[in-house]
Order: structure tokens, then sequence, then C-alpha cells
């Protein structure tokens, strides 16, 4: 004979669910109750979790990080460059400064297109705002910020305002008259509010709504015409400086790069990070969508700049040379997406063939760091703007 | 995490650059004693040795580049000419020499004006040619002494210490240590109109090594009224992780190890396809017919985008993909048109209010909401549109709050309709085709459209098999 010990069941209802089930009895605070063994369970676990401490969840984190890669490795079958070597060379690139906009008294922090093509709105560390038409060089509009370091501006849609800022804090619009006599700073619009400088700023498709960057470490989208939030976005680990629109006519989505060196996509409809990138080893200064918005660019202080394709969820390129040591600061594509145009902080700009990975061509011209960078809306030049106080168009 | 270590590392990787260049044990430049007049010059080499150096120890093809990056260095503070406060580097016989470790940018430097003063007032003080004030030089110095007025006696006897200090060492030693000294103060009050590669970018500030360390004097000079760093109202305190992080983390990893992707051969493949399809409309690579702007002066390209009239590569281009002829104004425009043919413009109607919806301040958006639902929704809509029931159920729960996002779902069924439907008969459809033909126009209209009939038909004349290989695709399927 041997002892043989029974489990009694009891069946009734459970204490927590109240579903007529086996019962086990619990303890829970030195009061015994009754439960089914679906809310035993979840308990238990509950309880774990009350005592996971950080470093277990870490190294969680780190393993699943560990299988993600795993995962995506074995979809790493080739590389772009590889696949890219059917593809015919580039031939030579001429490419000449055709305008010189001078006329900032302080390093050119930021610039943007109008969609007219030609208009440009440029900021500087003097706190000076201009909009100039670059294709005659002539200043149109100029307003002087309460404060220095303009370190974003763009400008909207419509053409009828612009918008910027930098370590005020915030982000303000403002309308563009061409009356002579109207004092352009007198209808400054106020609209967005961060708890650190403001790094960078865009409109979506419309005058009337302005997504920014910034120190604070997160991302906002707000409505012009109220100041209101209407959405943040928190996940950077650190200041967010770049930040650029996916080009789609329905998506809802845009990149932002930080000092954390990552760059995230975002959906502007819920908040949440869809998808993030870490394979920089520096702040990411610069990201931009290649112009099918299927991938994106990035340029970062390691002296490389990177293509992630959004597909593939993973970093697909990188653009580097062993005699390219100091950071990018900007990128943008070519309109066909062939090119990427670099901005450094040697002075100089790199034009990469994106799908090859080799540089095309060196531009030398600016005499200070190259801060700032964009394809005009047709792809016809580009613009760069230095810490030599002036600007340049290329075609 | 912080930019003061990727700033140090920056500097570290120079200085390797340059540690190795010095060394003469794995091809390093020659760095030799010349002889001149009656002296020597100590420990120099060669502006065109060094160039050499950059083009094959960091693959340089063009001197141009290696010449611009050891200008870089040199004005970074590593390198510097012996006879000029300019520093860049050029390719031929002129000398140089290498800064001191001491004097390094990687020591974070940030030497204050009464370090400078003294080092000034020193140079006065010695009868040496080689150390005569230039004119900036002695403008500085000037300002300085107004400025310092108060303590100039305490600077004064700084230098004279400097001097007694200097005086003993050996002449050689001096010549070279007189020249990185001074290279020290070239990069960190440079001549001006040349780069101060001591500033910074102020987002990059806030993080550097020891932000809030007192500044130290190069002279080792310490006195009561010594500033702080200055520590720009920038910093914030860094947020620490916590478990509620790493949670959401975790939640984020398991998401993304679920989604699907793409290999890598087809990405590349769509990359590929894509780029090679624009490039003939991309101006920087395929040159713009009749000229880019930029590089002609002539606005005749954005007078012919202006028009109404749509050239024969931009109407080709409505075929590439839905969302081309969506975001041209011409082309949607067009496809309007015709959808008004054939009374089925509700559609795209509807998407454009949609898209419109979403450009509205917050204060309006509830109004159009309602206005939206009238006009294309509601049970005996005007426009009424074709949605399946799943999609017109959420529609009408979402319309209840009223917000921008409320047609989403309704505008992504549209639009999928409108892509695999009424999309693909329009390519098929005689407007689009005459238009891709740049048919003639009436009789009427020629005058004011010569230019734009010569471009148009220069364009065709290039891309005729093209477009008949094109039709014929389009014919066939």
């Amino acid at each position: 004979m041997c002892d043989q010990t029974f489990l009694v069941n009891v069946f009734g209802s459970c204490d927590k669910c109240f579903k007529q089930r086996a019962l086990r009895p619990v303890f829970k605070k030195s009061q015994q109750l009754s439960y089914c063994s679906t809310c035993a369970e979840i308990m238990a676990t509950e309880g774990l979790r009350e005592n996971e401490t950080l470093a277990s969840l870490k190294s969680e984190a780190e393993s699943l990080k560990g299988k993600l890669e795993e995962e995506r490795a074995k979809l790493h079958d080739v590389e772009l460059h590889q696949v890219a070597e059917r593809v015919e060379a580039l031939g030579q690139f001429v490419m000449k400064t055709r305008r010189t906009l001078k006329g900032h008294g302080n390093k050119v922090l930021c610039m943007d297109w109008c969609k007219d093509k030609r208009r440009i709105v440029s900021s500087s560390q003097d706190g000076k705002v201009i909009v100039w038409d670059s294709f005659t060089t002539n200043k149109e509009h100029a307003v002087t910020m309460p404060c220095t370091w303009v370190m974003a501006c763009a400008y909207a849609p419509s053409g009828c305002a612009i918008a910027c800022g930098g370590l005020d804090n915030k982000c303000s619009v403002y309308p563009l008259t061409f009356d002579k006599n109207e004092n352009m700073a007198a209808k400054k619009k106020s609209v967005a509010m961060h708890t650190n400088y403001l790094s960078a700023c865009s409109f979506t498709n419309s005058d009337m709504q302005i997504l920014t960057a910034s120190g604070d470490g997160t991302c906002a989208l707000w409505d012009v015409e109220s100041g209101q939030l209407l959405q943040s976005f928190h996940g950077h680990g650190a200041d967010v400086l770049c930040l650029d629109l996916a080009p789609s006519e329905t998506g809802n989505t845009f990149v932002s790069g930080g000092c954390d060196k990552k760059a995230m996509v975002w959906d502007m409809r819920s908040g949440q990070c869809v998808q993030a990138f870490e394979t920089h080893e520096s702040d990411i200064n610069s990201v931009r969508y290649y112009p099918s918005g299927d991938a994106f660019a990035s340029g970062s202080d390691d002296a490389t700049c990177r293509l992630y394709d959004l597909r593939a969820d993973r970093e697909v390129a990188i653009y580097s040379k062993e005699s390219i040591i100091f950071g990018a600061s900007s990128v943008d594509f070519s309109l066909s997406g062939r090119l990427l145009f670099a901005g450094y902080n040697d002075y100089t700009i790199n034009v990469w063939d994106v799908l090859k990975g080799s540089r095309v061509s060196i531009l030398f011209g600016h005499e200070n760091r190259v801060s700032t960078l964009r394809v005009s809306p047709d792809g016809t030049a580009f613009c760069s703007g230095s810490w030599d106080h002036t600007l340049r168009v290329w075609a | 995490q912080n930019s003061g270590l990727q700033r140090m590392t920056f500097f570290f990787l120079i200085e390797d650059i340059i540690t190795k260049m010095q060394d003469d044990k794995t091809g390093g430049v020659p760095i030799r004693t010349v002889k001149s007049f009656l002296s020597k010059i100590p420990s120099v080499v060669t502006g065109t040795d060094v160039v050499q150096w950059l083009m094959k120890n960091l693959s340089i093809e063009d001197p141009v580049e290696a010449i611009h990056l050891g200008s870089l260095i040199a004005a970074q503070g590593y390198i510097f000419p012996i006879s000029d406060h300019v520093l860049t580097m050029k390719d031929d016989g002129t000398f140089y020499r290498f800064q001191a470790p001491y004097f390094w940018p990687s020591n974070c430097w940030e030497p204050e004006n009464t370090d400078y003063a003294i080092y000034l007032c020193k140079r006065t003080m010695q009868n040496k040619a080689r150390l005569e004030l230039a004119d900036y030089e002695a403008e500085n110095l000037a300002r300085l002494q107004r400025a310092f007025a108060r303590k100039w006696e305490f600077i004064f006897m700084q230098a004279e210490a400097q001097v007694k200090i200097d005086r003993k060492k050996d002449k050689t030693e001096r010549k070279i240590l007189d020249s990185q000294e001074r290279a020290f103060w070239d990069v960190h009050r440079p001549v001006p109109g040349c780069v101060n590669t001591t500033e910074m970018d102020i987002r990059k500030c806030r993080r550097l090594k020891n932000p809030q360390k007192v500044k130290k004097s190069v002279y080792g000079v310490t006195e009561e009224s010594q500033s702080q760093s200055p520590v720009h109202v920038l910093s914030q305190p860094i947020r620490k992780t916590t478990k509620e992080d790493i949670r959401k983390q975790i939640t984020f990893l398991n998401a993304q190890i679920d989604r699907h992707c793409l290999k890598m051969s087809k990405v590349a493949e769509s990359l590929i396809a894509y780029t090679e399809q624009y490039m003939e409309y991309d101006p920087l690579i395929t040159p713009a017919e009749p000229s880019n702007p930029w590089i002609s002066d002539d606005v005749a390209l954005w007078d012919i985008e202006m028009s109404k009239e749509p050239s024969q590569q931009r109407v080709k281009r409505w075929g590439f993909s839905f969302d081309e002829i969506l975001k041209d104004q011409v082309g949607r425009d067009q496809f309007l048109r015709f959808l008004e043919s054939e009374f089925s413009s509700e559609n795209l109607r509807f998407w454009l209010a949609v898209q419109d919806l979403k450009k509205q301040p917050l204060q309006d958006v509830a109004k159009r909401v309602e206005e939206i639902w009238q006009e294309f929704l509601a049970p005996g809509a005007p426009s009424a549109i074709n949605l399946d029931s799943h999609s017109y159920e959420i529609t009408s729960q979402n319309v209840k709050d009223g917000g921008r996002y409320t047609f989403e779902d309704a505008q992504e069924h549209i639009y999928k309709l409108m892509k695999s439907d009424s999309y693909a008969r329009f390519l098929r459809s005689n407007a689009y085709q005459d238009l891709l033909l740049a048919k003639k126009k009436p009789e009427s209209e020629q005058g004011r459209r010569t230019s734009l009939e010569k471009f148009t038909r220069s364009v065709m004349h290039k891309s005729t098999t093209r477009i008949t290989g094109l039709i014929m695709e389009i014919m066939g399927a």
C-alpha cells in the first residue's frame, strides 16, 4: 500500500470571475479566497510582474532584440550595391554654385523651399529670418526673432506664411505680407510650446498644422489657428534633432532622428512609434524620405549617411569614406532618388550614388560648416546654407 | 549617450591620424631639421609630404581633397604652418610643425582672456623678431589692456614669470614651444576673417564632458575671479529609464518580430525600379527641357509647367502610379473631368473632400465632417459613394466623434476602388491617350502655343518608340 494524496475538487463560483468552475484556495493579503484555475494563473503572473526587476526586464528586452536581429538577418540575402551592379553608372557630374545669397550676419542654420520652386526662407544664429527669391537673389522679407539660434524654419504650402523657432522653445508662424507698411513681426502667432529648444519644424500638407521636433526629446503636432496640441510623440531618449514627413498622398507618418542615435517612424494619428532604427554611432542630424516613401536616409555625427528601408525594416546602405571624418549635418535626395546630397561639417557637400553606394562628386565652395541642405520642389537645384553666413543654390 | 563623448571620439580619430603621420616606423612623414641662413629650423615637415601621406593612407584620389582635409586638421589645431597665423595646408614646400599634445583640443581648452593677455604681454617682453605681434594681435592687446585695466599689474607679473620660465629652456626647444604656443592661440583667438573651429553647435553643447568644470588656465594661473564654464540654460536632467519604459519597449519589440518584412533582394529591385523610372524626370541627372532655369537663367521650364497644357512627359508620369495623378493638379482635373463624363465623379470628390478635411483648422473640423457626411454618405446623399457595410458601420460610428480622421477607413476603401477601377480605365481612355500623344491643338490657339508645341514635338520625337510600346501594353492589358 502506498500513500496517495487526493486533490479535493470543490466546484463553485469563483471569487474573482464568478464563473462556475473547479476552485482552489488562494491567499491574498492573508485572506483565503477560492479562485478558478484561470484566475489563479493570472494572479500568479501578476505577482511575478511585481517582482520583476529592472534588470530582468532589461535582459528580456535584450534577448528580444537579439531575436529580432536574427529574424531580420534571415531576409538579408543580398546587398543593395551588389544588385545595383547591373545599373548603368552615372556620368561625370558638373554641379556648380548658380546663386549665392548673402545677407545673413551670422551662421545660417536652416532653410526651406517654397512650393513655387524659387523662393526660400532661411534662418540664422543672430535671430534673423529672411525670405528670398533665390532666382533673382532679392530679399523679399526679413524679420528678427526675439531669440538667437533660430534652428528651424519652414515655408507654408500656400506660400503665404513661414514658421520658425529655436532657443525660444517655440515655433511661431508669420504670415507673409506684401504691404511695405506692415510690420511682419506684428502678426506673429505663437503656435508650439516645448520645454527645450526647437530643432525642426514642418507644415503638414496644409497651412493649418505644424509638426515640431525639440531638444526636450519629443515631437508634436499642432493646430496653427488655435495653438492647440493635437498629438505628441514620445519615445526618443534624448534631443530630437530632425524630422521629415512621408511624401505619400494618403500617408500619415513621419520620421524623426535624435541624439539617442535612433531614427523613429511615427503614426501621426495615434502618436505611436511604428518602426525604429538604431545603427548610427552618434547623433542623427538629418533624416529625409526617399521619394517613393518606402525608405529614408539619415546623416549623422559619426560621419556616415545611411539608407533605411521600411519594408525590410533594416539599414540597407551606408555612405562613408575613410577620408570623411566630419559629421554629416543634412541630407536630401534628388527627384529620382538616385542621388543623395549630404552637407558636412568639413564645409563640403558629398554627392552619393544611392544605389551603388559610391561617392559621385565632392563640392567645395562653402567656407565653414554646411548646416542645412534641401533639394528644390521640382528637383532642378538644391540649396545649402552654411556657418559662413551664406546660402548657395547648386545645379 | 552624450555628445561630449562623440566630440572626444572625433578628436581621438584625428589624433590617431596625426600620431600615425609622425610614426616613421610605419611610413610617417619625414620630420627634419632644416638649415636656413645662419639658423636651423627644427622639427618640420613640408605640405607636400603631408598631402602625399594623406592621399596614401586615407585612400584619397584627388589632391584637392587631401589639401582640404589637411587644412581642416590644421584649423583644428593639430598641425600648423611655422610662418603664418592662418591655419591652412598647401601642397608645396611650406614648412609645418606638429602641435604638442599639451595643446591638443581633446584637452577641452577654453582659455580665458586673462591667459590670452598674459600671452600677448609676454610676447612684447622678449626682443625677438619672430615674437613680434601681428597687427590684429596688437589691437587685441590694446583692447585687453583697456578691459583689464585694474588688474593689469597682475597680468604683467604673470607674463614676467612665464618669460623667466621660458628662458630656462633650451634654444631649439624654445623655438618649437613658442611656435606651438602661437598655434594654440591661432586656434582659440583666430586671425580676423578665419574660421573659429572652437565654435560649437549649441544643440550639442550641454552634453559636453564636465560642463560644470572650472576653466583651467594655460599658464596655471588661479585667481578668485576665474569663471565657470558657461552652462547654457539648456541642461535638463536626463530621465532615467523606468520599468514602464522597458515594458513598452518589450511590447514594441514583440510587434516588430511579428511584422512581415520583405527580403533585401526584393527591396533592392523595388528601389532600383523606382529610381530608373524617374531618372528621366530628374533634372539633376537628365537635363531638363527646354533648360534648367538655374543654369540658363531662363524660366521657360517653369512657365510651361504653370500652363494648363501639360507636357507629354508630365502626362506620361500620371501613368506611373495612382498617387502621381492625384498629386498633380492638372492630372487631378483631367481625371475628374473623365469621371464626370462617366457620371462617377463622387468617389474622387469624396477623396478630395476628405483630404481637404484633414487640412482644416481644428475649429472647422466638426462642421466639415458633417458636410461630408451629408453630401456623400447619409441616406439620400446627393453624391452617394458606395461603401461596403463594414466600412459604413465604422464611419457612421466615427461621425459621432467628428474628428479629423473620421473618414480614414472610408477614404482608404475609395482609394483602392478608384485605383483598381476608374484609374485603370482613365489610362485606357481617349482623353488620356490624346494627351499622351500630344494631338495637335485647334487652330485658334495655335499662335499662343508655338513654343509649347515645339517643345512637345521635340519630346514626342524622342519618346515615340517608348509611347508606342506603352500603348501596345495598355491595349493588350
